[in-house]
Order: C-alpha cells, then structure tokens, then sequence
C-alpha cells in the first residue's frame, strides 16, 4: 500500500494553505481573550460591590499619556513590517525601536501608577476587592505587555546583527499581530477600569 | 423465528427496567424523590413522571432500531461484496432534525410551567418564616416571627386547604456552600454564604422527613444530616411555646409567661450580605442566673450534680461556642442548646440523643463525627459526667 | 482480519525506508532517552496514550476504594478525609489526566496521518504540550507524599474536582492540598492549550494535496473543533486558577465571601469551563465513532455535511449552556428556563449524529469485530446518557436530582458508557497501525462482555439510590434509607470492570510480542492513515498523498465506483 501513489489528477491547480503562523497565532489570540474576559466579567461584577475602600473613584487617575503611547506603537509596528516586507532594514530598526521604547514608556507609566497607588492610597491586592481586581487584571495585561517587549528585543537584537531579512518579515508579522492583540485588549481594559469602572 | 426471538429479549429487557424502577419506587425509603405529600415536591414529581415518559419513549424508539439494524443487516459468512454506498438524504435528515425541536418544544414550554409557578409562587401573607443557616456540619433554623433559635431539627405545621399554612425560607450560609435537601418535601436550595436563597414547602402530611446536606461543604458533608417534623398545627404551637421560654425563666419562674421577648428579629445577609452570625435573635440574659457566680465547695465539685455540670459548663469554653438562652453562654459558633433535650439526635442527626452519645461527643466530638468542628475538651471523666447531667436538664 | 481483496502490501522500498535503522534501540538509556527527547507526533501521540493508561489504573483503583467503602453504611474503610481526597483525586484524574491526554494522544497520532501530512504544525510545541502536562500528573501525585497533610495522611487535594468557593480559600482549606490541585490544574490547561493550537494549525494548514475542507475525514474535523473548544474554554479555568492563586497566596479577595467576594461567580467561572469541558471529552469519542462505524458497516458514514455541521453546532451551543449545573444555586426563574432551553437545544444537533450512525448501520454489511462490538454498545449507552441528560436538564426536576447518585450516574454513563468505550474501541481498532500487531479478538471479546456487564451493573443501578435521595460525595450513609444494597450491587460491578480493564492490559502487553503481524491495513479501511506501513515510518508518507475524496483507499480500492464520481 506505502507504494501506491496517491497521485489522481487533481483539478485544482495551484494548492494554498493558510500560513501555520497566524492560525497558530490566531488561536492563542483566541485563547487569550477567554482569559482576559473572565477578569474583566470578575471586574465589572464586582465593581461596587466592596465592604471597605478605596474606591476606584477616589484613587483611579486616568493613565492618558501611557495610553495614547501603547496605542500609537501599534501605528509604528506597522511601519516597521513594512519597511522590513521592503528589506529596508534600517527603517525597520528605527520603527521597531520607536515601539519597543513606548512599550517601555507604558510599562514605566504603569510603575508610577502603582507606585502612588501603593504608597500614596495604601490600595493594594490585598486591600479589597477592587484592589484585587485592579491589580490582577491590570497586571495580567501588563505582563503581556512585558511578554511582548521581550520578543521584540530579541527580534531587535537580530535586527541589529543583521540576521533579520526581507524573507523573515512573515515571522516579524506574526509577532506584530500578538502586539496588534496587546493593544487591542488594552482598549478592553482601559474602558472597563478607567470609564466603566470610575 | 430470528425476530421472534429478538422480540422476546426486548420484552425482557423492558420487563427488567420496569422492575428496577418498580423497586426504586416502592422501596422503603424516606428519601424517596417520588414519595412526597407536599406541593413543591408533588409537582416536581408529575414533571418528572412526565419527563420520564417522554424520554423512555424517545429510548424505545431509537434503541429497537438500533436493535433491527444490527440484526438485520450484519454480514453474512462469505459475503465479501460491498453494500451499496449511500452518502445522504436532505429528507430523512431534516425529518429527524424537525422531530426532536418539536419534542424539545413540548419539554421545554412544560418544564417552564412548573418551574415558574413555583420559583415564582407569591407568598401568603399568613406564611410561616423561617432561616436557615448552614454551618459546617450543623444546621441554626431560626423562626423571626416568635423569636425562636434552634439547630438541626426543623419543625413546621402542617399546612391544610382550609388552614394553608407554607413556610417561606430564606437560607444563608455562615462558612461554606451547603444545600438544604430533604426530598420528600421540595427539590434542593444551594445555602451560600454572602447571599439568601429562598424556597418554600407547603406540607401536607404530619410525620418525619429525613435529608441531608447536598453540597460537598468538607470532611463532614455525609453527616450533615436534616430533620423536618411536619406537626399539628397544636403540636407546633405548644413547641414554640416551649422553645421560646430562656433557660432563666424555667429555673426562675417555672412555666412563667409565655413569649416573652417578640421583638422582630434580626435580618441575616444585610446590605454588605455579611451574615451576622453574632446578632443573637434571643432576648439578652438580663437575669442570668447566678448559680454559675458562686464558686461550689469541694465536696460539691465531686458530685454529679446538673449543678455543677452548668458551673464548669460556664467555667469552660463551651459558652464561647454555644448559646443557653438565659446564662452566661452566648456563643454562637455551634448549635444553640437551650432546649436540646428537646431534640431526638445531637450533631446534626449523626447519632440519637442519648446519655452514652452526649457523654461520647463532649469526651471526644471526632469519634462521634470525625472532622466535626468542635474540639475535644480533655475534661476530666467526672466533668464530663457533670457537663452532661446539666445538658439533661435543657429540656 | 486481513481481507483477501486488498492487494498484498509491497512494503515500503527498503532502500528509501530507514526507520529500523534509525531507531535501533542500542543501550536501553539510549531507548529511553530517544523517547524523551522526541518531537514524532506518532511517538508524542503513543506517550500521552500510555501516560493516560497508568492514570486510568490509578484512578479506577481510587474508583474501587471508594465502592469498598460505600458497601456498607458506616463503613470505616477509609477515614473521611481519605475518602474526599479519594473522589476528589478520581474526579480529577479522570478528566484532566485520562480524559484529556487520551484524546490528545489519539488526535496527535492520527489527525497528521488522516490529513497526510508528514508532522503536527509545531513538533516541539507538541513536546512542550505534552512533557507540561505530565508533570502536571506527578505534581498533583505528589500532593499524596508532598506534605504532611493536617491529617498526617498527605495532603491530596479534597474539594471535589468543581472545587466550589470558598472550600478552596485559605481559611477552609489550609495547608496545601488545594495549592496542588490549582497549580497541577493550570499547567495542564497550558499543555491543553497547546496542544489545541497545534490542531488547528495541523488540521487547516497541512493537508496533503487535494484535502479540500470537504474532504477532511470526519476524526480531523472534530478534532479542530474539540481544540477550538479548548481555546475558548480550557482558558476560563486557567484565568479562574490564576484567580484562586491570587487569593491563596497574595491575599486576593476574589472569592473570599468575607470580604464582599462571590462563591457563585467561581460556580459560574468552572462551569463555563466545565460544560464545553464534557464535549471536549465526548467529541473525540464521536469522532472514532464516525471512523469505526462506516469501516466495519462497509458503508460510507451517512450525511457528512450534517455531522461536520451537528458538531460544530455541538460545540458553539455547549458554550452557552454552563448553567444548567446551577439550576439550585439561586438563578432567577428566567436564568433557570434560559439554561433549561439551551441545553435541550443540544439534542438536536446530537440526535443528528446519532440518526446518521444509525443511517450507516443501515442496509451496511456489518462486521462485529471488537472495535464494532465497543461502537455498538456505545450507541446504546450514549442515547440512555443523553437522555438522562435531558432528564437533568428539566430544571424543576434538576433541583431534586442535582447532586444526587443520579447524577453521578448520567455522567458515568458517558463519561465510562461512551467515552470510555469508544477508547477502547480506538484502541483495539488503532493499536494495528501504532504496533504492527493485531490485538487478540478472543480476549478482545472477552474484555467487551466484561466491561459490558460490569459497566450496566454498575451505573444502571447507580441511578436509584440518587432517585431514593442519595446525594453524592458522602463518605458514608444511614442503613435505614434503602440504598444498602443497590449501593452494593454497584460496587460488585465496579469490580467486575476492574478485571475487564486487567484484561485489557494483559491484551496490550501479551499482543505486543505475540500478536498476529498486522499489515498497513487490516479493516480494509478508506482513510489515509492505513495507506503506509503499520507501524508508520518517521516521515509518515514516502510520497505526499494526494487525495480527491474523503475516502482516498475506497477510491483506490474500487476504480469501478470511487467517491471521487460523487463530490
Ligand atoms: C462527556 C460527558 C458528558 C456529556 C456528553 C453530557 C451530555 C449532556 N449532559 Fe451532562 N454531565 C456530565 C458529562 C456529560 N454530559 C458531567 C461530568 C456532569 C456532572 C459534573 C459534576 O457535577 O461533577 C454532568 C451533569 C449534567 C447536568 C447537571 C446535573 C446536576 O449537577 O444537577 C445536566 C443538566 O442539565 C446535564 C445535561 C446534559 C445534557 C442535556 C447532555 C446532552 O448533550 C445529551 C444529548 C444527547 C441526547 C439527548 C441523546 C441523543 C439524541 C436523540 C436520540 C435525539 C432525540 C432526543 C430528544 C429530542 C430529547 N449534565
Ligand atoms: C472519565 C471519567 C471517569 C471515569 C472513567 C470514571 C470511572 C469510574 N468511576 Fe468515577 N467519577 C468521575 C469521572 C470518571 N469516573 C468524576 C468526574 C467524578 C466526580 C468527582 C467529584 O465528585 O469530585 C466521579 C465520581 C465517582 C463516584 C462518586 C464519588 C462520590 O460522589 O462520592 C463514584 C462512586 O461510585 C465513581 C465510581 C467510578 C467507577 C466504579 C468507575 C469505573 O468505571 C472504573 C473502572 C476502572 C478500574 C477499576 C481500573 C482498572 C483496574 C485496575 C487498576 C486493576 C485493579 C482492579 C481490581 C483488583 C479488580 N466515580
Ligand atoms: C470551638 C467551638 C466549640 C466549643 C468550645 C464547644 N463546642 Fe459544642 N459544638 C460546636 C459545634 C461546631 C457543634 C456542631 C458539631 C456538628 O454537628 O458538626 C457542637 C455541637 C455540640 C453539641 C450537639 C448539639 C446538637 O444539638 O447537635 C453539644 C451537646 C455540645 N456541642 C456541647 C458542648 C459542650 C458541653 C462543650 C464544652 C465542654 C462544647 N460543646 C464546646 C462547637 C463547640
Ligand atoms: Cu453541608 Cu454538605
Ligand atoms: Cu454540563
């Protein structure tokens, strides 16, 4: 039987398959979203429902300038796939720096948050329920935030010496859909924390 | 003659099921879900008669042609052919698409009957109130409206068409999740803490019924027992009567006045939901007797007097823990014991109410029901006796 | 077994065909350490079926004990503790170290073979996936010698396999037990997640020439959609885990009640996962059945649009009937009819396969070798287990059978009735192509007849006493409620199951090195992977198939009247 080509004309003439890549990709971003869903649906359904404050009223500060600098290094990301789909490898560097720097800018915006939260408005997981949910879903966020950074410095590390091609760039695109999710999920939690939830 | 045979093996088979099922119903059991005289359970009963009908036919049906095509076309010795391949028919498939919607159709609309008439059933103004908290391992039933707290046996009158009396329940939970669960009176109501569940039983027939916890709640679960007595409506009376008398008036003033505290009671799951287990629902001990102040000579301390049993009941932890309304014991952690005699069974139904049983539990409450959450005291052989001697007289 | 009117197999040229040569064994730490190291789906696939096997022995061993003590009331067989510990362990053996790597090994065997294609999508995923999982096993073992319970007996987890808040908060449960429940539970879900990924990638994205979405054998199918179940999920319960983490160790209120938390919204987060959960368990088992049924019917399975669809419908409306394992805990009237309402919408879909099998069966030729024997009282059990399923899903009468032996009973008859026959199915029908040897059909039978007694003595009679007002997880019982003795006909025929799955271990082991040399396709089957060597070698296909039907060896077999006429 091993030898019987299972060769019948086939009619279809070229045969395509979606990129294993961005399926993949797109299942964990699947799975991903379950996860983030159940702590925001914790989040809502606990909003108002503490015996003791803080509440988010009193202590939440709207993060505007980490914000608006997540959001724009997905506009950034972009540049940089196409500048690497192009082989213009420096603007490719330029771009991806420009992002990971927001990134790291958001992150540090986050630290000062809790860093007032915690030593200013003594909120912390501990204190109370929103306390609890506060820190676990902002934190869940940040640390893909982390996840993300961390990739995209090692993929800057080969930017840098030069081992990144044009012929990589489908890699540097599946990598720039999971940062397109980090962002879009901040969206999620922004709304949820600092409009719903104030 | 194949067939005949097949016949014969699906009549016995359907003769076997209807006697398993005729066993399960007839059998002497006080748990029954298909025995019941109340009306909750009574019309939980007739859906599931319904149901069961239903479903049994849909089972006939499928499973005799399950049965005939197996038979019929098995393969034959030596018959190496292929059958004829067939993919599919838009027919047949929608036909066994739109037949079981109609079947869910008739199920659903049914179940949604009965369960809104009786989630939604509004309740009587001459209902009787109780709550229900579960603990780990024991049952607090307290009855607001004549100021009654007692544990583990529930006692409710019975309701008549020309005196309905139901009882409307409200069910909290002091620890973790429980389920009240006696199915002779109404299917389960989960008890959780930080919320109140309700439920009602209309009863129709006095006697025992028998349950239990049916919510994994720890080590103990199996032996969270439930006792519903289902009086006369003069029986129920004369028990709240007695239950609402403090051990302080019976000593003080035997068969003094009757009900005398009836302030309303306190809620349990205010605004937070935070149940307040503290908030004691008797009247304060404004007159504790004072027997337990004098401290007793040597030669009484040896005897086995009820006495001295309530000295060292008060001199222990035991008051930390337990309520004897009109003393010094105001805990609320376990049952209250005020009138603990007047119960049939200690620890929630695990063992009978007997002077061997308490004597065991106050030694050691693990041997009775392991992983109950009262401590073994290590009281002497003699206080033990004493400490019993007292719990005798909580009539 | 062979049938005579396949053409003789000519063997894969040996020229071309290096495995034997490749995978000597020499030393065995070398055998040992080729199996560790391996990213071979086949090989992944074979360590997740045998990993599960040990877990199905431990855990029908806690089954057993937990029969012994409930033959008699009062019985002091096990302390209490013991005996939480115990259904807790088996609950959640079953499910996470059974259920799943089972299935996961048959998908990671067959799904690149069915799809003719060389490897799942990601190889070392697939080793991640697995090697996370099963140190998720011994870490939850561990938990037995781990700690000195507050008992002294260990400190196995003991909150049953729902786990229901607040059990599970440090002031109920210290010590801990619960913390290696969560922690083994959340690693699993990772190597689950992984391992759905993978799937799907596989399924979509590495078909051999010509697999047009159409043309997926059914087991693939499935498959892609038990994975996309997965993803969607699996991941609840791991974000609820992370939750109940938070809460243990950093002092988290999420569902501390004293704190404002909410003991229903863990109910609610579990059983979000815990539904899709059951059809992720019983999906895979519908998928053998669709490839068992047709081959041993000699008929091509009945409506395959309709079965893609039905289970895909399954597994989109098992996402939103959660509640129904709720229906006492406090819904509104409108929240119990909704969830009444959308769990019986399952039936439809699932009567849908059900016909469609019965359709195969019909004007077949039907074969009763053991996989057939297995996927024959699987339909008979599947319709009684689903059927009392609908009899739970009423919700006025859910409220006197939740919790009771009744439903232990439902879900044993689908869990065992179904599942668990349709592995063993898969085993007999598969074990071929994984070893080269046939299992022996005369043990095989015996095993069946075995387990087919066993099973019904054992969970037909386990509905009474949960009609008679047993609830479930109880140590012990009064002797004056009349459950005595069904109580102890069931336990017997635990027992008798026992042996039916010794049998079934001997089979596999003495069938190893003496079983009848298989060929690459013994059933005469129609997919592509009985189209290579039984054991298949390495690359799986010396040729990347091309296909034009769903049933490319049919096609082969039958140029007078190949499938590929009617697409
Ligand atoms: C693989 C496992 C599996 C499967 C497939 C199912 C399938 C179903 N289950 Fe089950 N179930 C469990 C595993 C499973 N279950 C487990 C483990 C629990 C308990 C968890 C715990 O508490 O520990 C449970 C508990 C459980 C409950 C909660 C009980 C309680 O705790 O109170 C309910 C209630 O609705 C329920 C319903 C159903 C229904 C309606 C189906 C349906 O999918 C069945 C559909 C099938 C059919 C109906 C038969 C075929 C169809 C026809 C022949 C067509 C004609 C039929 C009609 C028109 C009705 N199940
Ligand atoms: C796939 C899932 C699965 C499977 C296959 C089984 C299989 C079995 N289950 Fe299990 N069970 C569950 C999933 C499963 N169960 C779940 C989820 C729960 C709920 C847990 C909870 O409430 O938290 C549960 C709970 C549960 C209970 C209720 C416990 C309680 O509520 O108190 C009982 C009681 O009888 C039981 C019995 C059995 C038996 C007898 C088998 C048998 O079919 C097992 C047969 C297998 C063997 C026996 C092993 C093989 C043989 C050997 C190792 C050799 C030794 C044998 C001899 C010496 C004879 N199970
Ligand atoms: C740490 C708290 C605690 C202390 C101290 C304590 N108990 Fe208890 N007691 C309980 C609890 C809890 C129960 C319910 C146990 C159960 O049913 O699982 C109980 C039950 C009882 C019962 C059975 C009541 C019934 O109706 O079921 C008696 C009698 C009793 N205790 C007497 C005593 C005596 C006497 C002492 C002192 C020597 C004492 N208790 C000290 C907590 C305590
Ligand atoms: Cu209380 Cu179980
Ligand atoms: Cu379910």
């Amino acid at each position: 039987m091993a030898t019987v080509p299972l060769q019948h004309a086939t009619q279809e003439g070229e045969w395509r398959l979606p990129s294993r890549g961005m399926v993949a990709m797109a299942g964990l971003i699947t799975a991903e979203s379950s996860i983030f869903l159940i702590f925001v649906v914790a989040y809502l359904y606990y909003l108002g429902r503490d015996v003791q404050g803080p509440t988010p009223r009193e202590v939440l500060e709207i993060p505007y300038f980490g914000t608006v600098c997540l959001l724009s290094s997905s506009g950034f990301i972009m540049l940089a796939e196409r500048a690497i789909e192009h082989g213009k490898i420096a603007a490719f560097r330029l771009w991806w720096g420009v992002t990971i720097l927001l990134a790291a800018i958001f992150l540090g915006d986050t630290g000062l948050e809790w860093r007032k939260l915690i030593v200013h408005d003594h909120l912390t997981i501990h204190t109370n329920l929103f306390g609890t949910c506060f820190y676990s879903l902002v934190g869940l966020h940040a640390s893909h935030v982390i996840v993300g950074m961390l990739m995209m410095l090692v993929t800057m590390v080969f930017a840098l010496t030069g081992h990144l091609r044009a012929e990589h760039s489908y890699r540097v695109k599946v990598l720039a859909l999971y940062w397109h999710f980090v962002d879009a999920v901040w969206v999620v939690v922004f709304t949820v924390v600092y409009v719903v939830g104030r | 003659m194949k067939s005949r045979a097949n016949l014969v093996r699906r009549w016995l088979f359907a003769a076997g099921v209807l006697l398993l099922s005729e066993c399960a119903w007839s059998a002497p059991s006080s748990t029954s879900i298909f025995s019941n005289k109340t009306t909750p359970a009574h019309q939980l009963n007739d859906l599931s008669m319904f149901v069961l009908g239903i479903t049994g036919l849909i089972y006939v049906g499928v499973s005799s042609l399950l049965l005939y095509a197996i038979v019929k076309f098995r393969a034959r010795k030596g018959d190496t052919t292929e059958p004829p391949q067939v993919f599919g028919s838009i027919q047949i498939e929608l036909s066994w698409t739109i037949i079981p919607i109609l079947i869910i159709v008739v199920l659903f609309l049914t179940t949604a009957r009965v369960l809104f008439s009786v989630q939604d059933a509004p309740k009587p103004k001459n209902a009787l109130d109780v709550i229900v908290v579960g603990h780990q391992f024991w049952w607090e039933f307290r009855y607001p409206q004549y100021n009654v707290v007692t544990a583990n046996e529930l006692h409710l009158p019975v309701s008549s068409k020309d005196a309905p009396r139901p009882a409307f329940m409200k069910l909290t939970s002091a620890d973790v999740m429980h389920s009240f669960w006696v199915p002779q009176l109404d299917g389960k109501t989960d008890v959780l803490p930080n919320r109140v569940n309700e439920m009602w039983i209309d009863p129709h027939e006095t006697g025992l019924y028998l349950g239990q916890c049916a919510q994994f709640c720890g080590p103990e679960h199996a032996k969270m027992l439930l006792r519903v007595y289902v009086d006369t409506p003069e029986q129920f009376k004369a028990w709240i009567a007695a239950q609402q008398r403090t051990q302080a008036e019976l000593t003080a003033v035997p068969g003094g006045p009757e009900g005398s505290a009836n302030e309303a009671a306190p809620n349990v799951g205010n605004e937070a939901g935070v149940v307040q287990a503290a908030a004691t629902s008797k009247a304060p001990p404004n007159s504790p007797t004072t027997r337990g102040n004098v401290t007793p000579s040597m030669g009484e301390q040896q005897q086995i007097s009820a006495r001295m049993g309530q000295y060292v009941f008060e001199h222990e932890a035991c008051i930390s823990c337990h309520t004897v309304a009109g003393t010094v014991a105001t805990g609320r952690y376990g049952p209250d014991l005020t009138h603990m005699m007047s119960r049939e069974t200690i620890a929630s139904g695990a063992v009978p109410l007997t002077k061997e049983n308490l004597l065991a539990w106050i030694n050691d409450p693990n041997q009775l029901k392991p992983g109950s959450l009262m401590p073994a005291m290590h009281l002497s052989e003699r206080q033990n006796e004493q400490i019993t001697a007292y719990l005798m007289t909580l009539k | 077994m062979g049938t005579d009117s396949m053409p003789a197999p000519q063997g894969i040229e040996t020229g071309l065909d290096r495995t034997q040569e490749l995978s000597r064994p020499g030393t065995y730490l070398e055998l040992v350490h080729s199996w560790i190291v391996t990213v071979d789906h086949k090989r992944l696939g074979i360590l997740y079926i045998c990993y599960a096997l040990v877990f199905l022995l431990v855990a029908g061993v806690e089954a057993l004990m937990i029969r012994i003590q409930l033959f008699y009331p009062h019985n002091d067989f096990v302390s209490p503790y013991t005996f939480n510990r115990l259904f807790t362990m088996h609950g959640t053996t079953m499910v996470f170290l059974v259920g799943m790597p089972i299935l996961f090994g048959f998908g990671n065997y067959l799904v690149p073979l069915m799809i003719g294609a060389r490897d799942m999508a990601f190889p070392r995923l697939n080793a991640f996936s697995f090697w996370i999982s099963a140190f998720a096993g011994l870490l939850l073992y561990y938990s037995f010698i781990g700690g000195v319970g507050l008992y002294g007996t260990g400190s196995a987890p003991d909150v049953a396999w729902f786990a229901y808040a607040p059990l599970t908060e440090r002031p109920f449960s210290p010590g801990h037990s619960t913390d290696y429940w969560a922690i083994a539970i959340l690693a699993n879900g990772i190597g689950s997640i992984g391992t759905a990924i993978n799937i799907i990638a596989t399924v979509f994205c590495m078909r051999c020439k010509g697999m047009t979405l159409s043309r997926i054998p059914l087991l693939p199918w499935l498959y892609a959609t038990v994975s996309f179940l997965v993803l969607v999920a699996v991941s609840p319960l791991t974000a609820a885990q992370a939750m109940l983490l938070i809460d243990r160790y950093l002092g988290g209120h999420f569902f501390d009640t004293q704190m404002g938390g909410s003991a229903i919204l863990w109910a609610h987060f579990f059983w979000i996962f815990g539904h899709p959960e059951v059809y992720v368990l019983v999906l895979p088992a519908f998928a053998f059945a669709n490839e068992i049924i047709p081959v041993f019917s000699r008929k091509a399975i009945f409506g395959y649009p309709a079965m893609v669809a039905a289970s895909v419908g399954i597994g989109f409306i098992s996402l939103g009937v959660w509640a129904h394992h709720m229906f006492t805990i406090g819904m509104t009237s409108f929240g119990n009819a909704f969830f009444t309402l959308s769990t019986m919408l399952v039936s439809i879909p699932t009567g849908i396969k059900t016909f469609n099998w019965l359709a195969t069966l019909w004007g077949g030729k039907i074969r009763f070798q053991t996989p057939m024997l297995f996927s024959i009282a699987f339909l008979f059990q599947w319709v009684i287990a689903g059927l009392t399923g609908i009899m739970l899903s009423v919700s006025a009468w859910n409220w006197q059978l939740h919790n009771s032996y009744f439903v232990v009973a439902h879900f044993h008859y689908v869990l065992v009735g179904a599942i668990v026959f349709m592995i063993f199915a898969a085993i007999y029908y598969w074990y071929p192509k994984m070893t080269g040897r046939m299992l022996d059909e005369r043990l095989g039978k015996l095993h069946f007849w075995l387990m087919v007694i066993g099973f019904h003595m054992t969970f037909d009679v386990m509905h009474f006493p949960g009609l008679l007002g047993m609830p479930r997880q109880i140590f012990t019982y009064e002797p004056d409620r009349g459950w005595t003795l069904l109580n102890q006909i069931v336990s017997v025929g635990g027992f008798i199951q026992g042996i039916a799955v010794l049998v079934l271990v001997y089979n596999l082991v003495h069938s190893y090195f003496r079983g009848v040399l298989a060929g690459p396709d013994p059933w005469d089957a129609w997919t592509l992977e009985w189209a290579t060597t039984s054991p298949p070698p390495a690359y799986n296909f010396v040729v990347d198939p091309v296909v034009a039907s769903r049933r490319p060896l049919w096609d082969l077999k039958h140029p007078e009247d190949p499938d590929s006429a009617f697409e």
